[in-house]
């Protein structure tokens, strides 16, 4: 009974105090919410970063390209061999006249090409094996041990070319393009997170030093230790809802005006329907983070005060 | 009540503030501590709710040691304590009726008490029709009243004005010594430092003189002689 009485004086001093602090609560939520706004920007900004790179690397894939007369069921021993390493997330078998119809589909405008297919006996592409590794970096892994296959095992008889060698170099580089950026990605996050814990930290300090007499005032009126950081603490969450809340409106009209263009640029992702589709989980983030930083902040910048 | 034993203070290895000072107070006694500014009045108080701790020597409040009291026993010390300050201290964000009802709250006083008796001592203090106003929107002498029904609403055994009627005009002066004096025939110990020489003849009651951190004079019914 008595917890709950100082519960409720302590949050309404708090919510009293975040409406009479009037210019100072206003600041405070501004600067609030500029910090969480540049926080949803870079989670927006991740997230376009993590699409992309997931397009790029689904385009990459290497190809196994047997000799015509290889038999099928040493193929399809092939791919089981190949589907069992765990480096592979997909193995697709294209038989010869699944590579003969799809080559037919390509050069459909091209009658020289079809005639001359015309002209021989024998269909003379040989079945393939598409692999997509997990990663990028696992292609080179992959590859190698293909071209062990071939050394030792019995594919050496079997298989024509693996393109990864040829594709080596394109590969390698996509692949080092991807860490890096998610490297550079990673650390240009954290730094702006902490950037932004000590704007909102310092900024909060600022609003409390003006009550620091008040502090006083209150320890020496015989107030508790939290009794006297309780309603600061409120307040502290309320700039972070407030600013939460406010960043995520603010998000919107930038989405809205960027979303057609990052469409264009990004091929895949649409920062428009990214906002639509992730508004709970950014009010979650933003509204969160703005009310922990509140607090932590504002409990600290009290507990400097509380020294009588 | 309140026993200070041998109490010497230094600030920050300056001179001392308080040299070897020995006094007794009595419950229901009305004291006044007059002096130069800088003769260690102030330090005496802050030492009575523990704002400032002794260098040497031994403050005791009803036989305990202050030095010895935790953060909790300190809260309940100050609780007991009301006091009064020549700058008012009042919470700016809050009007006057929220300034009396904070001690009350922080005491952890029921809701209906605190209805009951924030209008009562805001009537004591002739203030009842500002109780919605803020610190601000009064009256110096206005708002050392509010102190006052501050400093007394919890039924304090002691009421400690630090030079109250420092920044009044003289009517104020009257009316706030007045009410202190209501509040000691009501059997509250007051302890009061002033440089006004008018208040404490009018008063007739115990009069403490230091100089230089020492106590010089102690009457039983005292002049303002400085």
């Amino acid at each position: 009974m008595a917890l709950w009485t100082n519960i409720q004086r302590v949050s309404r001093a708090g919510f009293i105090g975040f409406l009479r602090n009037g210019f100072v609560s206003f600041t405070t939520v501004l600067i609030m919410a500029i910090v969480l706004f540049v926080i949803g920007s870079l989670i927006t900004a991740g997230a376009a970063l993590d699409a992309t790179l997931v397009q790029l690397q689904e385009k990459v894939d290497i190809n196994v390209y047997f000799l015509t007369d290889a038999p099928e069921n040493e193929i399809l021993a092939m791919r089981d061999i190949v589907a069992e390493l765990p480096e592979v997330a997909s193995v697709e078998y294209i038989s010869r006249e699944e590579a003969l119809e799809a080559f037919r589909e390509r050069h459909r405008d091209d009658q020289l090409t079809l005639q001359a297919l015309e002209e021989l006996d024998d269909n003379p592409l040989g079945a393939s094996l598409a692999i997509r590794a997990k990663e990028t970096s696992q292609y080179e892994g992959i590859a190698n041990f293909l071209e062990n296959e071939t050394a030792v095992g019995g594919g050496a008889q079997i298989i024509e070319k693996v393109n990864y060698f040829q594709n080596r170099a394109a590969i390698n580089k996509l692949s080092s393009i991807i860490d890096a950026s998610e490297r550079f990605g990673f650390f240009v996050t954290l730094f702006l997170v902490a950037v932004s814990a000590f704007i909102v930290f310092n900024t909060i300090r600022l609003a409390i030093y003006t009550n620091r007499e008040e502090i006083g005032v209150m320890q020496l009126v015989g107030a508790s230790d939290w009794y006297v950081q309780g309603p600061f603490i409120v307040e502290g969450a309320l700039y972070g809802f407030a600013g939460g809340v406010l960043a995520l409106l603010a998000l919107y009209p930038v989405a809205l005006w960027i979303g057609p263009a990052s469409q264009t640029f990004l091929g895949s992702f649409n920062v428009l329907s990214y906002y639509g589709n992730n508004v709970g989980m950014l009010f979650f983030v933003l509204v969160g983070t703005g009310v922990v930083l509140g607090v932590f902040s504002s409990f600290f910048a009290v507990r400097r005060y509380l020294n009588l | 009540m309140i026993y200070f034993d041998k109490v010497t203070k230094f600030y920050n290895g300056g001179l001392a503030a308080l040299d070897d000072v020995t006094i007794t107070i009595e419950p229901g006694e009305f004291v006044s501590i007059v002096g130069h500014s800088g003769a260690g009045k102030s330090t005496l108080l802050k030492m009575i709710f523990a704002e400032e701790l002794p260098t040497e020597g031994t403050v005791y409040f009803e036989s305990n040691n202050i030095a010895h009291f935790r953060k909790k026993d300190l809260n309940m010390l100050r609780r007991k304590i009301g006091t009064v300050f020549q700058d008012f201290r009042l919470l700016p964000t809050k009007t006057v009726y929220e300034n009396i009802a904070f001690a009350m709250e922080a005491a952890g006083q029921r809701n209906e008490d605190i209805a009951a008796d924030v209008p009562h001592v805001l009537d004591l203090v002739d203030l009842s029709e500002k109780m919605d106003s803020f610190p601000r929107e009064l009256s110096g002498g206005e708002q050392q009243r509010v102190a006052l029904a501050r400093a007394i609403v919890n039924q304090p055994d002691v009421v400690v004005a630090d030079e109250p009627t420092g920044n009044l005009d003289p009517i104020s002066t009257y009316e706030i010594v007045q009410i202190l004096k209501k509040i000691n025939d009501l059997g509250t110990t007051v302890i009061l430092t002033t440089h006004n020489k008018g208040v404490i003849d009018s008063l007739g009651r115990r009069v403490i003189t230091m100089d230089e951190g020492r106590v010089i004079r102690d009457d039983k019914s005292g002049q303002y002689v400085l």
